[in-house]
């Protein structure tokens, strides 16, 4: 905002200054090229004293290291599109967006229960495909009601005071979770993934589970819908004006109310397939909730609020840094 | 002339409450002045650092849990010889204080730098993201916490005694309530509320807008580092999972229920919140509406939902209508935008003075 009038104020009667002024301010991007340049060398050939070792000596667990980072980089990335959907458009702060992640997670874990017919024990040979896909389905739409119901309930009518709406989401967020924890318990409890991807790949000498590659597959899946509806639908190109000017898409005489409760309930149904697929990756628990808000915020604070690319790039850079730090980092 | 001015029922109704305070181990029982009220004032002074920070500079700040933490445990690691856990480094406990107290104004003023140019919604995430940091610092740092945290800490000599303690948390209450509202009037707090409504026209005329944050939120970490050190005496111990997410909303929430607008919330608030968790069974009726002693967090959430819903001012906006017999004046938690279409949609903000 003010980096304009410094440069013309500077050249306008001083050249040298704003040319040294210019170079300062390119400081910071060098400083990245060279920190990234640094870890890629650390990484691939002087990781001695850590657990993986260097790259060259052992690229199996290298392999394997990125795999465990782009997989997790893709459930993050199902879960954050969701924030950053609500928050581009309605410039909303959804604090119970983690709850609709656990609800949703709880809600599959119980179905998936109901449709195999037991309740503990369950092996992944007796889950089929559909026996997942179903609970996904339903706990998603269910977290997308309850997104739905809160929006329609709570936020329709104070749009655009953002920190009466995150307090009213967080109020919300805490209730649900005290909820949560009468009616499921504080154990965690866990999905069973489908028999059919639950084996295990080879890659270069490393075993690697194929539940995680599903995962990564469900994902990407999952961000070319997102996309295709974004980019070649009606109303995702309402939603993508609506981001960028909101005043000019109701002045339009656009039903903006409509667009808030479809894009509410696309990003709590976002919030829903996270949800299951993350009880079925790493188990659904009291606190998950609130791990899963600040995974969200960390992703759409890296990647830029209101961007899908950038909620790409978010959950690829953080599933990297929590996949790479404890193999290559010296413990 | 200045007297008159002070006479006011709002202040006669603090002066009370204080004379009260004062008098409570009198006619109070130990369990109610030495544990709940205790936590009460302590609490209160942190809820009051974040009313500060959101009346006064229009900054929503959970990093305030934060800085009583960090208080807390570099008191811990540097008044202890012997503890299981810290840096033991077993200095006389008044050096400890300050020792802690001068860390967490320091990074109340390193922190507060690198957010001083944010607002609104932007910062409530930047110090969540600070608050989080800090959890994981002092849960992985085994040299001077690790997840067990500093145990056996006491406090200095006649502060010891619960009544004492219970007097000294009084004292810094009524201390920084004073002080904070003095502050609104002084030149800094001028300046502070100028750069609340209209940081561009303060810059225009001079302020420095980001230095001005800065110093606010340094002076909110040093006095939640007060409420920590407090906390550390009446704990006797601190661990990480103390300054988890959890019990940081958990402040914001309190200073919420009371009326993040004014400074008596603060405490207001916080007697809410430990009197309906340590009173909940005790109420009538409470079994037949299916509301156990467990379901504490969800009645916190409804009350922090209805008001928010209702009454963004809390409890103490409420009081205040309620004396004013329904006054129209809705006042807005929001910061004032000159930019965005919200400040046209929401709730008129009327010139404060908290």
């Amino acid at each position: 905002m003010d980096t304009p009038v410094e440069v013309e104020a500077s050249t306008s009667d001083d050249p040298v200054r704003a040319s040294r002024t210019l170079a300062i301010r390119r400081l910071p991007g060098y400083g990245v090229r060279l920190a990234i340049v640094a870890l890629v060398i650390w990484v691939l050939f002087l990781a001695n004293d850590t657990p993986a070792g260097p790259a060259v000596d052992d690229p199996g667990k290298f392999l394997v290291t990125v795999l465990d980072g782009l997989t997790f980089a893709g459930l993050l990335f199902v879960v954050a599109s969701g924030f950053t959907l609500i928050f581009g458009l309605m410039r909303t702060v959804n604090m119970a967006h983690g709850s609709l992640f656990l609800l949703s997670g709880f809600i599959g874990i119980r179905f998936q229960q109901f449709m195999v017919g037991k309740s503990r024990n369950i092996a992944p040979e007796e889950v089929s495909i559909l026996s997942w896909l179903v609970p996904l389905l339903v706990g998603a739409l269910i977290a997308a009601g309850v997104g739905v119901i809160l929006q329609q309930v709570f936020l329709r009518w104070n749009q655009g005071q953002e920190l009466r709406q995150a307090l009213i989401t967080l109020a919300i967020s805490v209730i649900l979770a005290d909820q949560m924890l009468r009616e499921f318990g504080g154990l965690a409890l866990s999905m069973v993934w489908p028999g059919p991807v639950t084996h295990f790949v080879e890659i270069f000498g490393q075993r690697y589970a194929t539940s995680r590659l599903f995962m990564l597959a469900v994902a990407v899946i999952v961000g070319v819908a997102l996309w295709l509806w974004l980019t070649r639908t009606r109303m995702g190109m309402v939603i993508r004006a609506g981001v960028d000017d909101e005043p000019m898409v109701r002045a339009l005489g656009i039903n903006i109310t409509l667009v808030f409760a479809a894009t509410f309930f696309v990003g709590a149904f976002l919030a829903g397939m996270g949800g299951v697929m993350g009880a079925s990756f790493a188990g659904a628990a009291t606190g998950s909730d609130g791990a899963w808000l600040l995974n969200s915020l960390v992703v759409v604070i890296i990647g830029g609020l209101g961007s899908i690319k950038g909620a790409v790039a978010g959950s690829v850079l953080y599933g990297m840094v929590i996949a790479m730090s404890p193999a290559y980092l010296p413990s | 002339m200045n007297a008159r001015r002070l006479l006011t029922a709002r202040n006669g109704a603090v002066v009370l409450v204080a004379l009260v305070l004062a008098l409570l181990p009198v006619f109070g029982t130990e369990y109610f002045v030495n544990n709940v009220m205790t936590r009460v004032l302590i609490l209160g002074i942190g809820a009051a650092t974040i009313v500060f920070l959101a009346s006064y500079a229009g900054m929503i700040s959970l990093a305030q849990l934060l800085f009583a933490g960090i208080a807390g445990f570099m008191f811990g690691n540097a008044a202890l010889e012997s503890g299981a856990r810290g840096l033991n480094l077993g200095w006389p406990p008044w050096v400890a204080v300050a020792f802690a107290l001068a860390v967490t104004t320091v990074w109340a003023f390193l922190l507060g730098a690198l957010g001083s140019r944010t607002t609104g919604i932007y910062f409530l995430m930047l110090t969540l993201v600070y608050g989080v940091i800090g959890y994981y610092f002092f849960a992985q740092v085994v040299t001077v916490s690790g997840p067990g945290g500093v145990t056996s800490i006491v406090a200095p000599s006649p502060l010891d005694d619960r009544v004492a303690l219970y007097y000294a948390a009084l004292i810094v209450s009524v201390l920084a309530y004073l002080a904070f509202r003095a502050l609104g009037r002084s030149n800094f707090g001028l300046a502070l509320q100028g750069v609340r409504d209209d940081p561009v026209r303060m810059a225009s005329l001079g302020f420095n807008v980001p230095f001005h944050r800065t110093l606010a939120f340094s002076l909110a970490g040093f006095v939640a580092g007060l409420s920590g050190v407090l906390n550390v005496w009446f704990n006797g111990q601190i661990d990480p999972a103390s300054i988890a997410i959890g019990p940081t909303l958990i402040l914001l929430i309190i200073a919420v229920i009371g009326g993040i607008s004014y400074f008596e919330g603060a405490w207001l608030g916080a007697f809410v919140y430990v009197g309906i968790g340590s009173y909940l069974r005790e109420l009538p009726l409470v079994d037949r509406v299916g509301i156990t002693p467990e379901r504490f967090n969800t009645l916190i959430g409804l009350i922090v939902l209805l008001i928010m819903v209702l009454s963004p001012e809390g409890l103490v906006g409420i009081l205040q209508r309620a004396g004013r017999r329904g006054s129209p004046a809705q006042r807005s938690i929001e910061p004032p935008t000159t930019s965005s279409t919200a400040s046209s949609v929401g709730a008129g903000s009327v010139p404060r003075q908290p």
